[in-house]
Formats: C-alpha cells, sequence, structure tokens
C-alpha cells in the first residue's frame, strides 16, 4: 500500500487572510519575531498499489483534477510504501 | 422563457429561484445533480447553498456532478447559464468563469443587504440595467472574495467582462463599500461571450414586494427583455 501526503498551498500572489489572522494572534501573545503564516491544506491519500511510478502519476492527476484548484494553489506530495492495515 | 434550476446535495437556494422564475410567469423546472439531460432550457440557473457541503473548496465536488458536462455544453453553445453565489463558485472551478472566490477578508460570514451597480451593458444580463445605479441585493456568504491574477484582470476589463461592482448607496464604488475584498471591488462577471454570468450577491432574494428590496427584478427584466 502507498501512501500519498499532499500539501496544497496558496500561491505566493494570493493574499491569505486565515494567515494573517493567526499572524496576528501570534503576535498579540508575544511571538513579535513571526514574519508570516500561510494556512495550507494537507491531504492524505492511500492507494491499494505498490506501485511508486503509477502513484505518482496518479497524485499528479487528482491534484490537477480536484485536489488543488490551478487559479490560486499549488500543490507538492510525497510517498511512501506502507504495510497495508 | 424556460428556466432549468440545478439542485445539488445542499444547494439552499434553488426553491427561491423556482419561486421568483415562476411568479415572473416563467416555465421553471428543477434539475437533478445526477440529471443527464438539461430540460430544455433558454436560462439555466445554479443556485446559492452548499453544494457538497462546501467540502475540499467550495463548488469543487459539484464539478463532478452529471449535469454539469450537460451545463458547460450548453453554454458552448450559446445557452444562457447564471450562477448565483455558490453557483457562481461552482462556475468558476468548471471554467466557464475566470478566477476563484476566496475566502473573505474578514474572515466572517457575511449575510446583509449591499449595493451593487452594473457596470456593462453589453450582456443580456445586464443590458436593461443602468451603469453607476446602485442596486440594493443581499450577500450571504464566506467565500465572496473574488480573486484573479493581473493578466486575467486585465482580460476582464480589456473585454468587458466585469458585471457588476459592490458600490455605496449612491453608486460610488469605493474601498469602503467592498464587503469581501474582492478584487476590484467584482461582484458579478462575464465569459468571454457573455452568455454566462455569476455573482455572488442574491438578485432572487430581492424580486417582490414582501421582501426590503425588489431591485433584483431589475436583473431577471433585463434577460427578459432579451426573450421578448
Amino acid at each position: 500500500m502507498i501512501k500519498a501526503k499532499v500539501f496544497v498551498t496558496l500561491k505566493p500572489s494570493v493574499l491569505d487572510p486565515q494567515g494573517k489572522q493567526v499572524m496576528n494572534s501570534l503576535h498579540s501573545i508575544g511571538y513579535k519575531d513571526i514574519e508570516e503564516v500561510r494556512v495550507s491544506k494537507f491531504i492524505e491519500v492511500k492507494l491499494n498499489s505498490n506501485d511508486l511510478d503509477a502513484a505518482e502519476k496518479e497524485i499528479h492527476e487528482i491534484c490537477e483534477k480536484i485536489l488543488a484548484n490551478p487559479n490560486t494553489e499549488t500543490y507538492s506530495w510525497n510517498l511512501e510504501v506502507i504495510s497495508g492495515e | 422563457m424556460r428556466i432549468n434550476v440545478i439542485t445539488f446535495p445542499g444547494s439552499n437556494c434553488d426553491h427561491d429561484a423556482f419561486h421568483i422564475s415562476k411568479i415572473r410567469g416563467h416555465q421553471v423546472e428543477f434539475v437533478w445533480h445526477k440529471d443527464t439531460q438539461l430540460k430544455n432550457p433558454d436560462l439555466v440557473i445554479i443556485p446559492g447553498g452548499f453544494s457538497y457541503g462546501d467540502y475540499l473548496r467550495c463548488g469543487a465536488i459539484a464539478k463532478f456532478s452529471p449535469v454539469i458536462a450537460e451545463v458547460i455544453k450548453f453554454a458552448h453553445k450559446g445557452g444562457l447559464v447564471m450562477g448565483i453565489c455558490n453557483g457562481f463558485q461552482i462556475l468558476t472551478e468548471i471554467g466557464l468563469l475566470p478566477g476563484a472566490l476566496m475566502m473573505n477578508e474578514s474572515l466572517k460570514f457575511i449575510c446583509q443587504h449591499q449595493f451593487i451597480t452594473s457596470v456593462n451593458q453589453d450582456s443580456v444580463f445586464t443590458k436593461g440595467l443602468t451603469p453607476g445605479k446602485p442596486l440594493d441585493i443581499p450577500i450571504a456568504h464566506k467565500e465572496g472574495n473574488y480573486f484573479i491574477n493581473n493578466d486575467g484582470l486585465k482580460l476582464l476589463q480589456d473585454k468587458n467582462l466585469i458585471a457588476f461592482k459592490y458600490c455605496d448607496e449612491k453608486g460610488q464604488i469605493t474601498r469602503e463599500s467592498n464587503p469581501n475584498g474582492a478584487l476590484d471591488n467584482i461582484a458579478g462577471i462575464l465569459n468571454e461571450n457573455k452568455n454566462v454570468l455569476g455573482m455572488m450577491p442574491h438578485p432572487e432574494r430581492a424580486a417582490e414586494n414582501i421582501v426590503l428590496s425588489q431591485d433584483g427584478s431589475q436583473i431577471f427584466a433585463s434577460i427578459e427583455k432579451f426573450f421578448a
């Protein structure tokens, strides 16, 4: 079995009001050195396969098709073969 | 006019859109998201709500409903499609309209009366409206902050594809009258052929005498003129 960890992140050019709010809160409780906070999505996908090349292709495809919005988001992932549960 | 209102699991303005279409004398039918055919419409309305619970991103899952392929075909043939609120979000996700609707700058769900003004006299949806004249039309959303990259914005401006902007009670388009942080005060846009409109405000909630504002009816009247 393969576990994919997919990170979907707002593009740097896109404002992230959530991240800004989190940063403001951190500043208000004393973490003055925090320069920027961006809130992203982490999606875990398990595939019933051990073929890393095929999984690579499939995860890329589903990122394009649904997991990310190419207008506003970028994505990355890593794969790991795990023992089935 | 024959109007089809699409219902997704989680749509909650489908009955409002149906009701307003009906009382304006149109032949209106619901189309379930799993349907594989439209019911011979002149106008398709994709209503507001929370299709698929807004899971992942607003409108992202609705993209895969069978009826969407038909809506895309209909739009490509020049059919009129109007997406309101979540309907606008869906239209951007399926690529019929450019850009995306991001979370409001305030991070809050905003439900209030809002002035918008038409800035376009070049579409069926807006031809009957006077640019600069404020229309009081409610908004109710958390993800209505319109975003598009610089090239995209330039294209919208150059091709006259911005339909509505947020404004004040005098029709002035100001930073203060922008409720959600939308780029360039954008409240609604058109596709390049100007037969697809997406807008965050709800004209169907301001189109009869029992509610506070009737300004939304001007948008429906503009569309009706085209079929008259």
